[in-house]
Protein backbone atom coordinates (compact mmCIF):
# COMPACT_ATOMS: atom_id res chain seq x y z
CA UNK A 1 0.00 0.00 0.00
CA UNK A 2 1.15 3.29 -0.74
CA UNK A 3 1.00 6.13 1.82
CA UNK A 4 -1.61 8.60 1.66
CA UNK A 5 1.25 11.28 2.99
CA UNK A 6 4.94 10.47 3.60
CA UNK A 7 6.97 13.53 5.06
CA UNK A 8 10.34 13.55 4.60
CA UNK A 9 13.48 15.19 6.61
CA UNK A 10 11.27 18.90 7.49
CA UNK A 11 13.16 21.84 9.18
CA UNK A 12 11.19 25.21 9.65
CA UNK A 13 13.48 27.86 11.71
CA UNK A 14 12.59 31.00 12.83
CA UNK A 15 15.88 32.86 12.76
CA UNK A 16 18.33 30.73 15.07
CA UNK A 17 15.24 29.54 16.78
CA UNK A 18 14.15 26.28 15.60
CA UNK A 19 10.52 25.43 15.16
CA UNK A 20 10.67 21.99 14.07
CA UNK A 21 13.39 19.61 12.25
CA UNK A 22 13.93 16.21 11.15
CA UNK A 23 10.54 15.18 11.27
CA UNK A 24 9.64 12.21 8.84
CA UNK A 25 7.05 9.94 9.05
CA UNK A 26 4.44 8.15 6.32
CA UNK A 27 0.89 7.94 6.71
CA UNK A 28 -1.40 5.60 5.03
CA UNK A 29 -5.27 5.65 3.51
CA UNK A 30 -7.70 5.72 6.69
CA UNK A 31 -4.73 6.45 9.80
CA UNK A 32 -5.55 9.11 12.07
CA UNK A 33 -1.82 10.24 13.83
CA UNK A 34 -1.68 11.93 16.60
CA UNK A 35 1.22 14.75 17.76
CA UNK A 36 1.43 15.22 21.51
CA UNK A 37 4.04 17.39 23.09
CA UNK A 38 3.75 20.92 25.00
CA UNK A 39 3.42 24.28 24.04
CA UNK A 40 6.23 25.07 22.25
CA UNK A 41 7.49 22.07 21.19
CA UNK A 42 6.81 23.01 17.19
CA UNK A 43 3.51 21.03 16.87
CA UNK A 44 1.44 23.53 15.11
CA UNK A 45 4.72 24.64 13.54
CA UNK A 46 4.80 21.42 11.95
CA UNK A 47 1.35 21.14 11.15
CA UNK A 48 1.40 24.28 9.01
CA UNK A 49 4.14 23.31 7.58
CA UNK A 50 1.97 19.79 6.35
CA UNK A 51 -0.62 21.82 4.98
CA UNK A 52 0.70 24.28 3.02
CA UNK A 53 0.61 27.32 5.35
CA UNK A 54 4.13 27.78 6.35
CA UNK A 55 6.90 26.92 3.95
CA UNK A 56 9.10 24.58 5.02
CA UNK A 57 13.23 25.27 5.14
CA UNK A 58 13.99 22.12 3.75
CA UNK A 59 12.27 19.03 3.37
CA UNK A 60 9.32 16.71 1.50
CA UNK A 61 5.52 16.63 1.87
CA UNK A 62 4.45 13.96 -0.56
CA UNK A 63 0.85 14.07 -1.19
CA UNK A 64 -0.64 10.83 -3.10
CA UNK A 65 -2.99 13.45 -5.62
CA UNK A 66 -5.79 11.88 -6.88
CA UNK A 67 -5.20 12.53 -10.69
CA UNK A 68 -1.05 12.50 -10.48
CA UNK A 69 -0.36 10.19 -7.75
CA UNK A 70 2.26 11.26 -5.45
CA UNK A 71 3.67 14.85 -5.40
CA UNK A 72 5.59 17.21 -3.80
CA UNK A 73 2.94 19.80 -2.54
CA UNK A 74 6.11 21.92 -1.64
CA UNK A 75 7.21 21.79 -4.85
CA UNK A 76 3.25 22.40 -6.51
CA UNK A 77 2.35 25.69 -8.08
CA UNK A 78 0.24 27.90 -5.73
CA UNK A 79 -2.84 27.07 -7.55
CA UNK A 80 -2.47 23.68 -7.39
CA UNK A 81 -1.88 23.85 -3.52
CA UNK A 82 -4.68 25.79 -3.16
CA UNK A 83 -6.92 23.62 -5.02
CA UNK A 84 -5.79 20.76 -2.76
CA UNK A 85 -6.38 22.76 0.21
CA UNK A 86 -9.81 23.44 -0.68
CA UNK A 87 -10.85 19.46 -2.32
CA UNK A 88 -8.54 16.77 -1.10
CA UNK A 89 -7.81 18.58 2.05
CA UNK A 90 -9.24 20.30 4.99
CA UNK A 91 -7.61 22.48 8.08
CA UNK A 92 -9.51 22.49 11.42
CA UNK A 93 -8.49 24.97 13.34
CA UNK A 94 -8.42 25.52 17.22
CA UNK A 95 -10.46 28.48 17.35
CA UNK A 96 -13.58 28.36 14.99
CA UNK A 97 -13.56 32.10 14.28
CA UNK A 98 -10.42 31.42 11.97
CA UNK A 99 -11.86 28.67 10.31
CA UNK A 100 -15.44 30.17 9.34
CA UNK A 101 -15.95 33.33 8.21
CA UNK A 102 -18.26 34.69 10.88
CA UNK A 103 -20.51 37.66 9.20
CA UNK A 104 -21.95 34.47 6.50
CA UNK A 105 -24.33 32.06 7.33
CA UNK A 106 -24.07 28.31 8.74
CA UNK A 107 -25.34 27.47 5.17
CA UNK A 108 -22.98 29.91 3.12
CA UNK A 109 -20.04 28.81 5.29
CA UNK A 110 -20.65 25.07 4.56
CA UNK A 111 -21.29 25.95 0.96
CA UNK A 112 -18.58 28.41 0.29
CA UNK A 113 -15.71 24.64 -0.63
CA UNK A 114 -18.79 23.97 -2.99
CA UNK A 115 -18.79 26.81 -4.77
CA UNK A 116 -15.35 27.41 -5.12
CA UNK A 117 -14.83 24.26 -6.82
CA UNK A 118 -17.47 25.24 -9.51
CA UNK A 119 -21.17 24.37 -7.62
CA UNK A 120 -23.54 26.82 -9.36
CA UNK A 121 -26.98 25.48 -8.14
CA UNK A 122 -28.19 27.00 -5.73
CA UNK A 123 -31.03 24.44 -4.36
CA UNK A 124 -28.00 21.35 -4.47
CA UNK A 125 -25.66 23.35 -2.73
CA UNK A 126 -28.36 24.14 0.31
CA UNK A 127 -29.35 20.62 -0.16
CA UNK A 128 -25.70 19.52 1.13
CA UNK A 129 -25.16 22.15 3.12
CA UNK A 130 -28.22 20.88 5.20
CA UNK A 131 -27.09 17.41 5.13
CA UNK A 132 -24.08 18.02 6.48
CA UNK A 133 -25.31 20.61 9.27
CA UNK A 134 -27.49 17.18 10.55
CA UNK A 135 -24.18 15.14 9.84
CA UNK A 136 -22.60 17.24 12.90
CA UNK A 137 -25.68 17.18 14.98
CA UNK A 138 -26.57 21.04 13.92
CA UNK A 139 -30.09 21.00 13.70
CA UNK A 140 -31.25 22.32 10.18
CA UNK A 141 -33.47 25.51 11.44
CA UNK A 142 -30.16 27.05 12.23
CA UNK A 143 -29.12 26.97 8.69
CA UNK A 144 -29.65 30.53 8.07
CA UNK A 145 -28.21 32.05 11.54
CA UNK A 146 -24.59 33.61 11.16
CA UNK A 147 -22.07 31.74 13.43
CA UNK A 148 -21.95 34.48 15.53
CA UNK A 149 -24.87 33.28 17.09
CA UNK A 150 -23.48 29.77 17.59
CA UNK A 151 -22.09 28.23 21.03
CA UNK A 152 -18.41 27.45 20.81
CA UNK A 153 -19.03 23.70 19.96
CA UNK A 154 -21.27 24.46 17.51
CA UNK A 155 -19.08 26.68 15.74
CA UNK A 156 -16.73 24.03 15.69
CA UNK A 157 -18.94 21.20 14.78
CA UNK A 158 -19.81 23.94 11.92
CA UNK A 159 -16.04 24.53 10.96
CA UNK A 160 -16.03 21.01 10.47
CA UNK A 161 -19.34 20.23 8.34
CA UNK A 162 -17.57 23.05 6.02
CA UNK A 163 -14.44 21.63 6.16
CA UNK A 164 -15.89 17.63 4.81
CA UNK A 165 -18.19 18.73 2.55
CA UNK A 166 -15.82 18.18 -0.04
CA UNK A 167 -15.11 14.87 0.83
CA UNK A 168 -11.20 15.13 1.84
CA UNK A 169 -8.90 12.67 1.98
CA UNK A 170 -6.90 14.18 4.72
CA UNK A 171 -7.82 16.41 7.56
CA UNK A 172 -5.43 18.57 9.68
CA UNK A 173 -6.23 19.26 13.05
CA UNK A 174 -5.24 22.04 15.64
CA UNK A 175 -6.01 21.28 19.00
CA UNK A 176 -9.64 21.05 17.71
CA UNK A 177 -11.01 20.58 21.33
CA UNK A 178 -9.22 23.19 22.84
CA UNK A 179 -11.25 26.12 25.19
CA UNK A 180 -14.38 23.28 25.18
CA UNK A 181 -15.65 22.39 28.47
CA UNK A 182 -15.92 18.33 28.91
CA UNK A 183 -19.08 17.20 27.74
CA UNK A 184 -18.96 18.96 24.60
CA UNK A 185 -15.60 17.89 24.07
CA UNK A 186 -16.91 14.50 24.51
CA UNK A 187 -19.53 14.92 21.99
CA UNK A 188 -17.57 16.18 19.34
CA UNK A 189 -15.09 13.38 20.06
CA UNK A 190 -17.58 11.13 19.68
CA UNK A 191 -18.78 13.08 16.12
CA UNK A 192 -15.09 13.18 15.05
CA UNK A 193 -14.43 9.58 15.59
CA UNK A 194 -17.78 8.33 13.77
CA UNK A 195 -17.02 10.57 10.98
CA UNK A 196 -13.40 9.38 10.74
CA UNK A 197 -14.25 5.94 10.78
CA UNK A 198 -17.39 6.44 8.32
CA UNK A 199 -15.48 8.14 6.01
CA UNK A 200 -12.53 6.54 5.98
CA UNK A 201 -10.52 10.01 6.35
CA UNK A 202 -6.38 10.04 7.22
CA UNK A 203 -6.40 12.56 10.01
CA UNK A 204 -3.39 14.47 11.60
CA UNK A 205 -4.52 15.71 15.40
CA UNK A 206 -1.76 18.24 17.15
CA UNK A 207 -3.19 18.88 20.54
CA UNK A 208 -1.80 18.58 24.21
CA UNK A 209 -4.53 16.41 25.36
CA UNK A 210 -3.62 13.07 25.93
CA UNK A 211 -7.18 11.68 25.76
CA UNK A 212 -8.04 13.40 22.41
CA UNK A 213 -5.14 11.02 21.48
CA UNK A 214 -6.43 8.03 23.08
CA UNK A 215 -9.62 8.09 21.48
CA UNK A 216 -9.19 9.10 18.13
CA UNK A 217 -5.13 8.37 17.36
CA UNK A 218 -3.76 5.35 15.78
CA UNK A 219 -0.26 6.64 15.92
CA UNK A 220 1.05 9.01 18.22
CA UNK A 221 4.42 11.29 17.47
CA UNK A 222 5.52 12.94 20.87
CA UNK A 223 7.26 16.07 19.96
CA UNK A 224 9.86 18.15 22.25
CA UNK A 225 11.79 21.24 21.91
CA UNK A 226 11.23 20.77 17.66
CA UNK A 227 12.34 17.33 17.60
CA UNK A 228 10.11 14.04 17.78
CA UNK A 229 11.39 12.22 20.27
CA UNK A 230 8.93 9.06 20.44
CA UNK A 231 6.93 7.50 18.18
CA UNK A 232 4.35 4.10 18.14
CA UNK A 233 1.07 3.13 18.55
CA UNK A 234 -0.88 5.42 20.65
CA UNK A 235 -1.85 2.68 23.34
CA UNK A 236 1.82 1.99 23.17
CA UNK A 237 3.58 5.07 23.78
CA UNK A 238 0.87 5.87 26.40
CA UNK A 239 1.08 2.92 28.16
CA UNK A 240 4.87 2.05 28.52
CA UNK A 241 6.18 5.87 27.47
CA UNK A 242 10.30 5.20 26.93
CA UNK A 243 11.29 8.73 27.07
CA UNK A 244 11.96 10.76 30.24
CA UNK A 245 9.85 13.38 28.62
CA UNK A 246 7.05 11.16 27.46
CA UNK A 247 6.27 9.21 31.20
CA UNK A 248 6.58 13.00 32.41
CA UNK A 249 4.19 13.62 30.22
CA UNK A 250 1.71 10.90 30.80
CA UNK A 251 1.94 10.95 34.59
CA UNK A 252 1.09 14.61 34.42
CA UNK A 253 -2.46 13.73 33.72
CA UNK A 254 -4.91 14.05 36.13
CA UNK A 255 -6.87 11.05 36.95
CA UNK A 256 -10.40 11.92 38.44
CA UNK B 1 -8.80 79.91 -19.16
CA UNK B 2 -4.46 79.70 -19.18
CA UNK B 3 -4.74 79.87 -15.64
CA UNK B 4 -5.08 76.19 -15.88
CA UNK B 5 -3.01 73.48 -17.87
CA UNK B 6 -5.69 71.93 -20.04
CA UNK B 7 -7.95 70.05 -18.24
CA UNK B 8 -6.54 70.79 -14.83
CA UNK B 9 -4.00 67.96 -14.20
CA UNK B 10 -0.44 68.61 -15.68
CA UNK B 11 0.96 65.89 -18.78
CA UNK B 12 3.50 63.95 -16.80
CA UNK B 13 -0.11 62.93 -14.81
CA UNK B 14 -2.55 62.13 -17.63
CA UNK B 15 0.22 60.92 -19.23
CA UNK B 16 0.49 58.28 -16.16
CA UNK B 17 -3.26 58.03 -16.18
CA UNK B 18 -3.62 56.95 -20.20
CA UNK B 19 -0.90 54.00 -19.35
CA UNK B 20 -3.03 52.87 -16.73
CA UNK B 21 -6.10 53.60 -18.79
CA UNK B 22 -3.94 51.63 -21.75
CA UNK B 23 -2.89 48.68 -19.57
CA UNK B 24 -6.37 48.65 -18.06
CA UNK B 25 -8.03 48.12 -22.06
CA UNK B 26 -5.11 45.75 -22.16
CA UNK B 27 -6.65 42.96 -19.53
CA UNK B 28 -10.09 43.79 -19.67
CA UNK B 29 -11.15 44.00 -15.95
CA UNK B 30 -8.25 43.82 -14.31
CA UNK B 31 -8.06 47.10 -11.68
CA UNK B 32 -4.78 48.34 -12.33
CA UNK B 33 -3.44 50.99 -9.11
CA UNK B 34 -2.36 54.36 -10.37
CA UNK B 35 -1.03 57.48 -8.40
CA UNK B 36 -4.49 58.62 -7.50
CA UNK B 37 -3.92 62.92 -7.32
CA UNK B 38 -5.78 65.00 -4.80
CA UNK B 39 -8.58 66.75 -6.95
CA UNK B 40 -10.24 69.83 -6.23
CA UNK B 41 -13.27 67.90 -4.81
CA UNK B 42 -14.07 65.52 -1.72
CA UNK B 43 -13.59 61.87 -2.06
CA UNK B 44 -16.62 60.09 -2.85
CA UNK B 45 -17.83 63.02 -5.40
CA UNK B 46 -15.73 60.78 -8.34
CA UNK B 47 -12.23 62.15 -8.03
CA UNK B 48 -11.50 58.73 -9.95
CA UNK B 49 -14.26 59.41 -12.72
CA UNK B 50 -12.78 63.21 -13.00
CA UNK B 51 -9.46 61.82 -13.57
CA UNK B 52 -9.86 59.34 -15.93
CA UNK B 53 -11.95 62.45 -18.08
CA UNK B 54 -9.19 64.52 -17.71
CA UNK B 55 -7.00 62.01 -19.29
CA UNK B 56 -8.91 61.26 -22.14
CA UNK B 57 -10.61 64.86 -22.97
CA UNK B 58 -8.96 66.13 -26.23
CA UNK B 59 -10.12 70.14 -27.04
CA UNK B 60 -12.71 69.04 -29.59
CA UNK B 61 -14.24 66.62 -27.22
CA UNK B 62 -17.96 67.26 -25.73
CA UNK B 63 -18.39 66.47 -22.33
CA UNK B 64 -21.71 65.24 -21.16
CA UNK B 65 -21.82 64.26 -16.74
CA UNK B 66 -24.89 62.86 -15.36
CA UNK B 67 -25.28 62.05 -11.74
CA UNK B 68 -27.86 58.84 -11.58
CA UNK B 69 -29.19 59.27 -14.56
CA UNK B 70 -29.65 63.28 -14.77
CA UNK B 71 -27.61 65.92 -16.24
CA UNK B 72 -29.25 68.81 -13.16
CA UNK B 73 -27.97 67.59 -10.19
CA UNK B 74 -25.22 69.03 -8.15
CA UNK B 75 -22.65 66.55 -8.75
CA UNK B 76 -22.89 66.52 -12.53
CA UNK B 77 -23.23 70.09 -12.77
CA UNK B 78 -20.36 70.77 -10.57
CA UNK B 79 -17.94 67.97 -13.03
CA UNK B 80 -19.05 69.90 -15.85
CA UNK B 81 -18.42 73.39 -14.72
CA UNK B 82 -14.97 72.22 -13.73
CA UNK B 83 -14.29 70.98 -17.27
CA UNK B 84 -15.86 74.35 -18.75
CA UNK B 85 -13.55 75.87 -16.37
CA UNK B 86 -10.23 73.98 -16.75
CA UNK B 87 -10.94 72.60 -20.31
CA UNK B 88 -12.77 74.81 -22.13
CA UNK B 89 -14.52 72.26 -23.87
CA UNK B 90 -17.72 71.79 -25.20
CA UNK B 91 -20.89 70.39 -23.06
CA UNK B 92 -23.95 68.77 -23.73
CA UNK B 93 -27.03 67.43 -22.09
CA UNK B 94 -27.86 65.43 -25.42
CA UNK B 95 -26.14 61.93 -25.29
CA UNK B 96 -25.75 61.12 -28.69
CA UNK B 97 -23.94 64.41 -29.58
CA UNK B 98 -21.13 63.92 -26.66
CA UNK B 99 -18.22 61.98 -27.23
CA UNK B 100 -16.91 61.59 -23.39
CA UNK B 101 -20.06 60.96 -20.94
CA UNK B 102 -18.78 60.90 -17.41
CA UNK B 103 -21.59 59.27 -15.28
CA UNK B 104 -22.21 58.36 -11.70
CA UNK B 105 -24.59 54.93 -11.44
CA UNK B 106 -26.36 54.67 -14.27
CA UNK B 107 -25.72 53.98 -18.14
CA UNK B 108 -27.58 56.44 -20.64
CA UNK B 109 -30.44 54.52 -22.03
CA UNK B 110 -29.64 55.63 -25.65
CA UNK B 111 -27.40 53.12 -26.95
CA UNK B 112 -23.95 54.43 -27.27
CA UNK B 113 -21.77 54.29 -30.23
CA UNK B 114 -18.14 53.21 -31.38
CA UNK B 115 -16.96 57.05 -31.12
CA UNK B 116 -18.06 57.29 -27.88
CA UNK B 117 -16.42 56.86 -23.83
CA UNK B 118 -18.40 55.97 -20.97
CA UNK B 119 -16.78 57.55 -17.84
CA UNK B 120 -17.76 55.70 -14.80
CA UNK B 121 -17.13 57.07 -10.88
CA UNK B 122 -16.19 54.04 -8.78
CA UNK B 123 -16.44 54.15 -4.73
CA UNK B 124 -14.59 50.18 -3.90
CA UNK B 125 -13.26 48.69 -7.25
CA UNK B 126 -12.96 45.26 -5.37
CA UNK B 127 -15.90 42.97 -5.72
CA UNK B 128 -14.58 40.82 -3.08
CA UNK B 129 -14.23 43.39 -0.13
CA UNK B 130 -17.46 43.03 1.73
CA UNK B 131 -16.39 38.90 2.36
CA UNK B 132 -12.58 39.17 2.24
CA UNK B 133 -11.20 42.41 3.88
CA UNK B 134 -7.47 41.92 3.18
CA UNK B 135 -6.35 43.26 -0.28
CA UNK B 136 -2.75 41.07 -0.40
CA UNK B 137 -5.93 37.99 -0.30
CA UNK B 138 -8.49 39.68 -2.92
CA UNK B 139 -5.15 40.16 -5.29
CA UNK B 140 -4.42 36.08 -5.05
CA UNK B 141 -7.67 35.40 -5.67
CA UNK B 142 -7.87 37.81 -8.88
CA UNK B 143 -4.74 36.00 -9.83
CA UNK B 144 -5.73 32.47 -9.72
CA UNK B 145 -9.34 33.01 -10.61
CA UNK B 146 -10.61 32.09 -7.39
CA UNK B 147 -14.28 33.43 -7.80
CA UNK B 148 -15.99 30.91 -5.46
CA UNK B 149 -16.75 34.15 -2.94
CA UNK B 150 -18.62 35.94 -5.01
CA UNK B 151 -21.21 33.06 -5.05
CA UNK B 152 -20.88 33.13 -1.19
CA UNK B 153 -22.90 36.52 -1.24
CA UNK B 154 -25.59 35.60 -3.86
CA UNK B 155 -25.62 33.10 -1.96
CA UNK B 156 -26.45 34.73 1.33
CA UNK B 157 -28.67 37.01 -0.67
CA UNK B 158 -31.43 34.10 -1.42
CA UNK B 159 -31.15 32.48 1.52
CA UNK B 160 -31.78 36.00 3.61
CA UNK B 161 -34.27 37.37 0.97
CA UNK B 162 -35.85 34.13 -1.40
CA UNK B 163 -33.97 35.79 -4.55
CA UNK B 164 -30.80 37.46 -5.09
CA UNK B 165 -31.69 40.72 -3.51
CA UNK B 166 -28.40 42.42 -4.71
CA UNK B 167 -29.86 45.08 -6.95
CA UNK B 168 -26.84 47.84 -7.94
CA UNK B 169 -22.92 47.07 -8.20
CA UNK B 170 -24.08 43.47 -9.18
CA UNK B 171 -20.42 41.91 -9.55
CA UNK B 172 -19.87 40.51 -13.71
CA UNK B 173 -17.53 38.06 -14.99
CA UNK B 174 -15.72 39.58 -17.87
CA UNK B 175 -14.50 37.85 -21.05
CA UNK B 176 -14.38 34.28 -19.14
CA UNK B 177 -11.58 35.76 -16.87
CA UNK B 178 -11.87 38.56 -14.30
CA UNK B 179 -14.74 39.19 -12.18
CA UNK B 180 -15.50 42.96 -12.07
CA UNK B 181 -17.30 45.67 -9.87
CA UNK B 182 -19.56 47.81 -12.48
CA UNK B 183 -19.60 50.40 -10.08
CA UNK B 184 -22.94 51.12 -8.29
CA UNK B 185 -25.52 50.94 -11.49
CA UNK B 186 -28.46 49.45 -11.01
CA UNK B 187 -28.40 45.27 -11.88
CA UNK B 188 -31.10 46.88 -14.74
CA UNK B 189 -28.07 48.53 -16.65
CA UNK B 190 -26.17 45.41 -16.49
CA UNK B 191 -26.73 44.01 -19.85
CA UNK B 192 -25.77 47.27 -21.25
CA UNK B 193 -22.52 47.00 -20.64
CA UNK B 194 -21.54 44.90 -23.90
CA UNK B 195 -21.80 48.11 -25.84
CA UNK B 196 -19.71 49.71 -28.96
CA UNK B 197 -18.23 52.35 -26.31
CA UNK B 198 -15.29 51.98 -24.69
CA UNK B 199 -15.80 51.75 -20.69
CA UNK B 200 -13.54 53.27 -18.42
CA UNK B 201 -13.75 52.83 -14.58
CA UNK B 202 -11.72 55.27 -12.20
CA UNK B 203 -11.78 54.75 -8.37
CA UNK B 204 -10.01 58.40 -6.84
CA UNK B 205 -9.66 57.03 -3.26
CA UNK B 206 -8.72 53.69 -3.94
CA UNK B 207 -6.60 54.34 -7.02
CA UNK B 208 -7.77 51.65 -9.24
CA UNK B 209 -8.71 52.46 -13.27
CA UNK B 210 -10.10 49.30 -15.00
CA UNK B 211 -11.65 49.12 -18.47
CA UNK B 212 -13.70 47.52 -21.01
CA UNK B 213 -12.84 47.68 -24.63
CA UNK B 214 -15.72 47.91 -26.88
CA UNK B 215 -17.69 44.51 -27.91
CA UNK B 216 -16.20 42.83 -24.25
CA UNK B 217 -18.15 39.78 -22.88
CA UNK B 218 -19.58 40.71 -19.91
CA UNK B 219 -21.55 37.96 -18.02
CA UNK B 220 -23.54 38.68 -14.64
CA UNK B 221 -22.99 36.57 -12.39
CA UNK B 222 -26.00 34.21 -11.00
CA UNK B 223 -27.22 30.60 -10.09
CA UNK B 224 -28.20 27.78 -12.44
CA UNK B 225 -31.79 27.60 -10.56
CA UNK B 226 -31.52 31.80 -9.59
CA UNK B 227 -30.72 33.31 -13.29
CA UNK B 228 -29.78 36.86 -13.39
CA UNK B 229 -32.69 39.02 -13.68
CA UNK B 230 -32.31 42.56 -14.79
CA UNK B 231 -35.00 44.37 -12.57
CA UNK B 232 -36.62 47.58 -12.93
CA UNK B 233 -40.06 49.11 -11.11
CA UNK B 234 -42.88 48.24 -13.07
CA UNK B 235 -44.33 51.08 -14.36
CA UNK B 236 -44.29 53.21 -16.91
CA UNK B 237 -42.41 56.78 -17.19
CA UNK B 238 -44.91 59.04 -15.55
CA UNK B 239 -43.90 62.27 -17.54
CA UNK B 240 -43.06 60.35 -20.95
CA UNK B 241 -44.87 56.80 -20.84
CA UNK B 242 -41.74 54.83 -21.43
CA UNK B 243 -41.52 51.44 -20.62
CA UNK B 244 -38.17 50.37 -21.07
CA UNK B 245 -36.07 52.86 -19.23
CA UNK B 246 -35.03 52.59 -15.61
CA UNK B 247 -36.94 54.74 -13.42
CA UNK B 248 -36.45 56.87 -10.33
CA UNK B 249 -39.47 57.09 -7.48
CA UNK B 250 -40.59 60.23 -6.57
CA UNK B 251 -42.04 61.50 -3.39
CA UNK B 252 -44.98 64.08 -4.22
CA UNK B 253 -46.23 64.65 -1.07
CA UNK B 254 -47.12 62.88 2.80
CA UNK B 255 -50.07 61.06 1.27
CA UNK B 256 -48.39 58.01 0.28
CA UNK B 257 -48.58 60.51 -3.54
CA UNK B 258 -45.69 58.85 -5.50
CA UNK B 259 -44.59 58.89 -9.22
CA UNK B 260 -42.04 57.03 -11.53
CA UNK B 261 -40.04 58.81 -13.60
CA UNK B 262 -37.26 58.06 -15.63
CA UNK B 263 -34.05 58.50 -14.22
CA UNK B 264 -32.19 59.57 -17.83
CA UNK B 265 -33.31 62.85 -18.37
CA UNK B 266 -32.45 63.54 -21.27
CA UNK B 267 -34.21 60.43 -22.62
CA UNK B 268 -37.25 61.56 -20.98
CA UNK B 269 -36.72 65.08 -22.92
CA UNK B 270 -36.29 64.14 -25.99
CA UNK B 271 -39.25 61.82 -25.79
CA UNK B 272 -41.55 64.22 -24.94
CA UNK B 273 -39.83 66.23 -27.18
CA UNK B 274 -40.60 64.19 -29.93
CA UNK B 275 -44.81 63.87 -28.80
CA UNK B 276 -44.46 60.81 -26.34
CA UNK B 277 -46.99 62.05 -22.84
CA UNK B 278 -47.12 59.76 -19.39
CA UNK B 279 -50.35 59.77 -17.79
CA UNK B 280 -49.19 62.29 -14.88
CA UNK B 281 -47.40 64.79 -17.56
CA UNK B 282 -48.59 68.26 -17.21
Amino acid sequence: MTPLLSVRDIRKTYGSHVGCTDVAFDLYPGEVMGIVGESGSGKTTLLNCLAGQLTPDQGQVVFGTREAGPRDTLQMSEPERRMLRRTDWAFVHQHARDGLRMNVSAGGNVGERLMAVGARHYGDIRDSAADWLGRVEISEARIDDRPTTFSGGMQQRLQIARNLVTNPRLVFMDEPTGGLDVSVQARLLDLLRGLVRDMGLSAIIVTHDLAVVRLLADRLMVMKDGHVIETGLTDQVLDDPQEPYTQLLVSSVLQV
Amino acid sequence: MSDYNFAYLDEQTKRMIRRAILKGLAIPGYQVPFASREMPMPYGWGTGGVQVSAATLTPDDTLKVIDQGADDTTNAVSIRKFFERTADVATTSKTAEATVIQTRHRIPEEVLSEDQILVYQVPIPEPLRFLEPRETETRKMHALEEYGLMHVKLYEDIARHGHIATSYAYPVEVQGRYVMDPSPIPKFDNPKMEMAAIQLFGAGREQRIYALPPYTKVVSLDFDDHPFEASKAPHACALCGAEDSYLDEVITDDQGGRMFVCSDTDYCESRRAAGHVGKDAA
